[in-house]
């Protein structure tokens, strides 16, 4: 071992998906959109001093064959609404959502997230995402027309001026003197002429707690790393294994020193889901369980569709896969990123597999997809968990619970007071916002920023 | 003591309607862009027994000069902020159409909707000018017939989002794997001269079914989409005969477009300063009036009530002896000084429950509904 100082654990929590590693069908599955649930996922996520609580977001419900996909939980909530109300059943806790840039416009933005930043205290975090597709702009004014090259120019753009907004009133604008009958300052006009944008605008708030809300972002293409090397505040990733992690985590830290920041500018944050059993064998039992929960006969023949593009309804899940060829049909299901990229070269390998291992078609879709990412005992979870961190694979990990809305209890009962033990893990929080919990300086305090770092 | 069905709202904006209200020594002022100071003035509310509280909003910094509040926060987020901390009182935020997605602002009010479990509301404005126009950069100002046509459309997209799932297509069938019917979710194929909007909502039907929709009738535009579509209307008026007058206008307009009028509140402005004398209260508001001499006066037109909370009382018994309304819109000059002294219009403290079954409405069905019709829920 090296003299490597030891790095603290980051950990989140992501409100269960619509999609299908989400359980519905379990007896202690709650709802999905009362707000009771949001209440619940956020405080136990608070109890357990995590950094922020996160939702996700998706504008169009997704459709397989041209029809409403209905196997998976369907049903989200406005995100800014959830959120400002989770900031009233809440204290510490961050509270991040996804919103789209390219369905939203930046004064609006500016002004919803400096709102939520005011009423949370500084808890605000925005992770930014871009979408092009005419299938969700079909529900939006703007409709579809931005082409695909340009949702990262407008990404930037967005930032770029929402960001400008924030920092429109200066930050001794709010004066209050009752004697002198000032209340605030002018506030200055902010212009920006780009090739998204061209908006001349007086911002109606003043500076919010954190400056600006955390921004996060996920992107894995080169584009994607590069914005967000150059722009955010934290990263979601999907690389699962250690060495992978590590690629990823060296590659974008790697990036960040030609925009002028440090490596500790940006926190890497791998999204995880979790088994925990008294046993490794319990855990490996439970963990089975939940994937034949996941991957029903229905849902293991709607995976199938997706790669062969056609309708299979009449196959049986249990028994092989079929022999007909896949059909190039990049439309069979939309509102979420299809991921077989040469459909027939899938099949063949799936095909071949299953032969291999006698596999039925939903055994198979049960190996293909993804499993669990950590699966074992408290003890071990924890020491997983701390390994990726001091490795550097990852700054801390998003907790993506199976079920809805009691999935993270056991974790945070569990896991936490592990990760404690080891020293990795803080046993209270030290800071009132979520810049303060993630060990990110203020925006405005880039003089200083190294003592920031510090004091932190 | 007031009809009981009198319907009563407070309308709360930065430290008060009055422009010169933070000079007070407690307005809060420091304290405005906090939740804290939300919270409490809200809940003060709750507890004074208000059925509402409507929440002011626009994308333009108010123009009064220094010397004037400025600044605000986005009204949605401080309903939704205030949710759980209150549990009787309908919350009305406006959230203008002009520049904004009617995709988003549906979801917005239904998940407000949820967080409060029936009580959401929502105000319907317009942004009027170049100002905030040119915030957005889409597109030119408008007039108030192309402002207000778009907000008809904008409240068709947003009600038509709001009945776009049924309220029984979730389903959880665990022998055919399905969690939702999808022949109860349902496009809404809107196309008009404003947007198209394909739907249905990415959020189920809330607990309201349709939450509540206010429209201020100041104008011919607005008036006309009032009538059609609001279940509140509001209005300001000078004087109660006046007030009466434009009530009845509504009514008729309400009538002819096949409407129940007496399904529809009308709500009046009443501009109030409340202190523990008359002669108080007089006093305090030639000091904020003082205070606001080198600031832009706002038209003094309004109804104005500046006394105690008993002579309060009697005004609201003379508006509604008058028929000049079917409830009030308090506008607090000075919010804290006006909510401390509401508890003493000793009005019955709020059940739980919806702003709709407050409002005397039933849950509507979705328009999309077609197996449920004529059976109990």
């Amino acid at each position: 071992m090296t003299d490597k100082p030891h790095k603290p654990v980051h950990l989140a929590a992501h409100f269960p998906g619509v999609n299908n590693t989400t359980v519905w069908s379990d007896p202690a599955s709650g709802s999905q959109i009362d707000f009771a649930s949001f209440a619940h996922l956020a405080r136990t996520a608070e109890r357990g001093l995590f950094d922020f609580f996160f939702l996700a977001e998706g504008l169009r419900l997704r459709e397989h064959l041209g029809r409403i996909h209905d196997l998976d939980v369907v049903g989200r909530p406005d995100t800014f609404t959830v959120l400002n109300a989770l900031a009233g059943v809440t204290g510490k806790l961050g509270l991040a959502g996804t919103i789209n840039s390219t369905y939203n416009e930046p004064f609006e933005l500016a002004e919803q997230f400096a709102s939520l930043d005011h009423l949370s205290g500084g808890r605000a975090a925005w992770n930014v995402v871009t979408s092009s597709d005419a299938f969700t702009g079909e529900n939006f004014r703007r409709g579809g027309y931005l082409e695909h090259g340009q949702r990262y120019r407008r990404a930037a753009e967005t930032v770029e001026v929402t960001r400008a907004l924030w920092d429109s009133w200066a930050a001794d604008s709010l004066v209050v003197d009752r004697q002198a009958g000032i209340f605030a300052r002018e506030v200055p006009e902010t212009r920006h002429r780009g090739a998204q944008f061209d908006i001349a605008a007086r911002f109606v708030l003043p500076p919010s707690p954190q400056g600006h809300p955390v921004l996060l972002q996920a992107g894995d293409s080169d584009d994607g790393r590069e914005f967000g090397a150059a722009t955010a505040d934290a990263i979601f990733t999907g690389h699962g294994t250690l060495e992978d992690g590590q690629r990823f985590y060296t590659d974008v830290k790697g990036r960040l020193a030609k925009y002028g920041r440090s490596p500790d500018e940006l926190k890497i944050f791998p999204a995880a889901t979790f088994v925990l059993g008294e046993t490794e064998a319990e855990a490996q039992e439970r963990a089975r369980h939940i994937r034949l929960q996941q991957v029903g006969p229905q849902t293991a023949i709607a995976f199938l569709e997706q790669v062969w593009g056609r309708d299979l309804s009449g196959y049986d899940p249990d028994g092989p896969l079929p022999d007909v060829e896949p059909a190039d049909n990049p439309d069979i299901t939309r509102g979420r990123v299809r991921h077989a990229k040469d459909p027939r070269a899938v099949a063949e390998a799936w095909r071949a597999r299953a032969e291999a291992e006698r596999l039925s078609i939903r055994e198979l879709i049960i190996e293909v997809t993804a499993r669990q990412q950590f699966v074992g005992t408290p003890a071990l979870i924890a020491e997983q968990i701390d390994t990726y961190v001091q490795s550097d694979a990852a700054d801390g990990f998003i907790l993506v619970p199976h079920l809805t809305p009691h999935g993270l209890d056991e974790f945070v009962d569990r896991v936490v007071p592990e990760l404690q033990e080891r020293g990795s893990f803080r046993t209270e929080y030290t800071g009132t916002t979520l810049r303060d919990h993630l060990g990110l300086r203020h925006p405005h305090h880039r003089s200083t920023a190294r003592e920031g770092a510090k004091a932190s | 003591m007031t009809r009981p069905d009198f319907f009563l709202a407070v309308e709360l904006a930065g430290t008060g309607a009055h422009p010169a209200s933070w000079r007070r020594d407690d307005s809060r002022a420091e304290d405005l862009f906090t939740g804290r100071y939300w919270v409490d003035a809200i809940v003060a509310a709750e507890n004074a027994g208000l059925d509402a509280v409507f929440l002011p909003d626009s994308f333009g910094v108010q123009p009064s000069g220094p010397g004037a509040t400025r600044g605000r926060l986005d009204a949605v987020s401080i309903a939704a902020r205030v949710a759980a901390a209150t549990h009787g009182i309908g919350l009305v935020p406006q959230a203008p159409v002009t520049h904004t997605e009617p995709f988003h602002l549906a979801k917005a009010i239904q998940s407000l909707d949820f967080a409060t479990l029936g009580r959401a509301g929502w105000e319907v404005t317009v942004s009027e000018g170049a100002e905030q126009a040119r915030a957005f950069g889409r597109k030119r100002a408008q007039d108030a017939a192309a402002l207000w046509h778009e907000a008809d459309e904008a409240i068709e997209v947003v009600t038509r989002l709001w009945d776009s799932w049924e309220d029984d297509a979730e389903i959880r069938d665990l022998p055919t794997g399905r969690f939702v019917d999808r022949d109860k979710l349902h496009y809404i194929d809107f196309a008009g001269d404003n947007f198209a909007v394909k739907g249905p909502s990415i959020t189920p039907r809330s607990p309201q079914g349709q939450s509540i929709v206010a429209v201020r009738a100041d104008g011919v535009e607005d008036a006309d989409v009032a009538a059609r579509r609001a279940d509140l209307i509001r209005i300001s008026a000078g004087d109660l005969d006046a007030a009466r007058a434009r009530r009845t206008e509504l009514r008729a307009a309400l009538a002819a477009t096949g409407r129940d009028p007496d399904a529809v509140h009308v709500l009046l402005d009443l501009d109030i300063h409340l202190a523990d004398s008359v002669d108080a209260a007089a006093d305090e508001l030639r000091t904020l009036d003082s205070w606001a001499d080198s600031l832009v006066a706002s038209a003094p037109s309004l109804l104005r009530h500046i006394g105690t909370a008993g002579t309060l009382r009697a005004a609201l018994e003379a508006v509604a002896t008058a028929e000049a309304a079917d409830g009030v819109v308090l506008r607090p000059l000075a919010i804290p000084a006006a909510l401390r002294r509401l508890s003493f219009l000793e009005r019955k403290s709020l059940s739980p429950g919806t702003l709709r079954t407050r409002l005397g409405l039933p849950r509507p069905a979705s328009r999309y509904a077609t197996s449920t019709e004529g059976t109990p829920s």
